[in-house]
C-alpha cells in the first residue's frame, strides 16, 4: 500500500458537512502562540501554519476533542455539530 | 408522563444501562448525538469477556461481530525487525468465545436496535447541550430550548463526558490523561484477509505492537482482522505527541511501512480513516460516579484497562452500565433519587470486575511511562533475536552472551531488574 496523504483519507469518509461551523478559533491569541499544539494534536490535521497564522478547516474533523484539551491557550471554542451533521462512520 | 430515566450516549454502556432498565419496566429514553447509534463511535477492535453475552444471550447468532479472536499476539519492532509471541488455544474457538472483534459502526447499532426492542426510546440525531437542575438536583437535559425531565440521568456520553463536567464531578481533561488512537480500516476480499493470516471461518487475530512504530512515545500499533478487512491503527499518549512535535497519523504511515506490516497490507484499500480519544489513568483519573440525580457509566468515567498486555474498556462500559441500571432500578423502588440513594451504584462496581481491575492496575499508567519499554527494551530483544538467529560461518556464541552483547552501552542489568520489579507491581 503506497503512502496516503491525509486529505485523501479523509476523503473516503462519510461526513454530513454543516455549513455552520463547529469549531472556532481565537486568531488574536494563536498570533502570541508558538507551541501551536494543535497542528499535532488534530489526527484530521484540520490545523495549518501558513505564513505563521494558524489556519482552520473544519470540514475533516473527526470530533475526537483532542485540540479542545491541547490547546492551553484557551483560543478554541469546541463544541459539537449540530446533531446529523459531521463525521458519520460506516465502519468504526 | 415523566422518564424514569434518560441515559445519553448510545454506545455500550448507555445501551446496555437502556436495556437493562427497559427490561425491568422502567420508562426510559436513551439519546444519542449521532445520526444513528455508532455513527460517531471508533475502536481499535477487539471486545472480550462475558460481558455482553450475559446481557444479550442471543449475542452470537444475532450480533454482527467480525471474527472471534482466536490468535493473540504480540510484536517487539525495531525500524527494520519484529519479534512476535503469540498465544493460541482451542478454547479461544469455543462458545462463549473468550474475545472478538467488531465494528462499532454496525455493532453499536445493532446494540440500540436491540435496546429499542427491549422496550426503550431510542433518539438519535438529538443534542443534549446541558443539565437540567433542580436546585442542586440533576433532574433532566435540555437539548436547545427543550427541557426533558427525568428522575435520573446517566451520562455514557464518552471520554470527553461533557455532563460529567457540568455536573462538576470532574474537571477538564488533560493531555496527559488520554491516548489518541488513529486507525485505518483497509478492505480486502475476505479469502485474502484468511490467507495472510492463516485464518479458517470466522477466526481471527488480535495482534498489538510496540517499539519503534510510536518513536519512543508511549503507546503502540495494533492489527485486528474483520471479516473482510484489517483495523490497522496506532495508539499514543497525547501530551508526548504536542510536546514532541509528532503527528499521530505521520506514526501510522510509519506502522503500514514497516516490512512485517507492510506485506499484509498489499493489494488492500482504504475503506475509512478515523481517531478517538481513550482515557488511560483509570481510577486515578475517575470521576465521581454519582450526584443527585446523575450516575457517570463507561468512558465518561474512565472505565478502561490499559496494561500493554491487556487492553479493555467496551466490557467495562457494559459491566458499569448495567451496574448503573440496577443501582436506578433500586432507586426507583424506593422513590429516593439522591446521591445517597445512588451510591448503591459504586458500590455494585466495587464488587464487581470493574472497579476490582481498575485497583489492581493502579499503577500500570505510571509503570508505561518507562521510555525503555518502547525503545531500549524492543531494540534490545529484536538484536538478542537477530545474533542468535543469524548463521553467518563464524563460530557461535552462547545465547546469554549474545544477550549481554545486545545489552552492550543500551542499558544494565541492575536497570532490567528495577524495571522489571516495577512492573511486578504495575501490570
Amino acid at each position: 500500500m503506497n503512502p496516503i496523504s491525509i486529505e485523501d483519507k479523509l476523503a473516503v469518509n462519510k461526513y454530513d458537512i454543516d455549513k455552520d461551523i463547529h469549531i472556532k478559533i481565537r486568531e488574536d491569541i494563536c498570533q502570541t502562540c508558538d507551541g501551536h499544539y494543535c497542528l499535532y494534536a488534530c489526527p484530521a490535521e484540520c490545523f495549518r501554519l501558513e505564513e505563521g497564522r494558524i489556519i482552520f478547516s473544519y470540514e475533516g474533523c473527526l470530533e475526537c476533542g483532542s485540540c479542545r484539551i491541547a490547546c492551553d491557550r484557551g483560543a478554541i471554542d469546541w463544541i459539537l455539530p449540530r446533531p446529523g451533521f459531521g463525521i458519520c462512520y460506516e465502519y468504526g | 408522563m415523566e422518564l424514569d430515566a434518560i441515559i445519553v450516549g448510545a454506545g455500550p454502556a448507555g445501551c446496555a444501562c437502556g436495556y437493562k432498565l427497559a427490561q425491568a419496566g422502567l420508562e426510559v429514553m436513551v439519546v444519542e448525538r449521532g445520526k444513528f447509534a455508532g455513527a460517531k463511535n471508533m475502536w481499535g477492535g477487539a471486545f472480550y469477556g462475558p460481558a455482553l453475552s450475559e446481557l444479550l444471550p442471543s449475542l452470537w447468532e444475532e450480533a454482527p461481530v467480525e471474527r472471534y479472536v482466536a490468535c493473540q499476539r504480540l510484536s517487539l519492532l525495531t525500524d527494520e525487525n519484529c519479534l512476535s509471541i503469540e498465544f493460541t488455544t482451542p478454547r479461544f474457538s469455543q462458545l462463549p468465545y473468550n474475545g472478538f472483534t467488531l465494528l462499532r459502526s454496525k455493532f453499536d447499532r445493532w446494540l440500540a436496535a436491540k435496546t429499542e426492542e427491549a422496550g426503550a426510546i431510542v433518539a438519535t440525531g438529538f443534542e443534549v447541550d446541558d443539565l437540567l437542575w433542580d436546585g442542586n438536583r440533576v433532574a433532566g437535559v435540555k437539548s436547545g430550548s427543550d427541557e426533558l425531565p427525568a428522575s435520573v440521568v446517566v451520562a455514557c456520553d464518552g471520554v470527553n463526558s461533557i455532563l460529567a463536567q457540568k455536573a462538576g464531578l470532574r474537571g477538564e481533561l488533560k493531555p496527559s490523561e488520554v491516548k489518541q488512537g488513529v486507525k485505518e480500516v483497509i478492505a480486502f476480499p475476505r479469502e485474502t484477509v484468511e490467507q495472510c493470516f492463516g485464518l479458517t471461518g470466522d477466526e481471527g487475530v488480535a495482534w498489538e505492537f510496540v517499539g519503534t512504530c510510536t518513536r519512543g512515545l508511549p503507546g503502540g500499533g495494533f492489527i485486528y482482522t474483520n471479516k473482510e478487512s484489517l483495523s490497522v491503527g496506532i495508539v499514543v499518549q497525547l501530551n508526548a505527541l504536542i510536546e514532541q512535535g509528532i503527528k499521530a497519523n505521520d506514526l501510522l504511515e510509519d506502522f503500514k511501512s514497516h516490512p512485517t506490516v507492510a506485506k499484509l497490507l498489499d493489494g488492500g484499500k482504504l475503506a475509512e480513516y478515523s481517531a478517538h480519544l481513550i482515557p488511560v489513568l483509570g481510577i486515578d483519573m475517575m470521576p465521581r460516579l454519582y450526584t443527585d440525580g446523575l450516575l457517570v457509566a463507561g468512558d465518561a468515567a474512565a472505565f478502561v484497562i490499559g496494561t500493554g498486555l491487556i487492553l479493555e474498556g467496551a466490557n467495562f462500559a457494559v459491566a458499569s452500565g448495567v451496574a448503573a441500571a440496577e443501582a436506578v432500578a433500586r432507586a426507583k423502588k424506593k422513590g429516593d433519587f439522591s446521591a445517597k440513594s445512588l451510591a448503591c451504584y459504586q458500590e455494585l462496581l466495587e464488587q464487581s470486575f470493574v472497579l476490582k481491575d481498575l485497583k489492581t492496575f493502579r499503577q500500570a499508567h505510571r509503570f508505561l511511562e518507562n521510555p525503555r519499554i518502547y525503545g531500549t527494551y524492543p531494540k534490545l530483544v529484536c538484536d538478542f533475536a537477530e545474533k542468535l538467529f543469524t548463521s553467518n560461518g563464524q563460530p557461535k556464541k552462547r545465547a546469554w552472551q549474545l544477550l549481554r552483547e545486545a545489552m552492550k552501552g543500551k542499558v544494565s542489568l541492575w536497570r532490567i531488574a528495577r524495571d522489571l520489579m516495577q512492573g511486578k507491581g504495575a501490570v
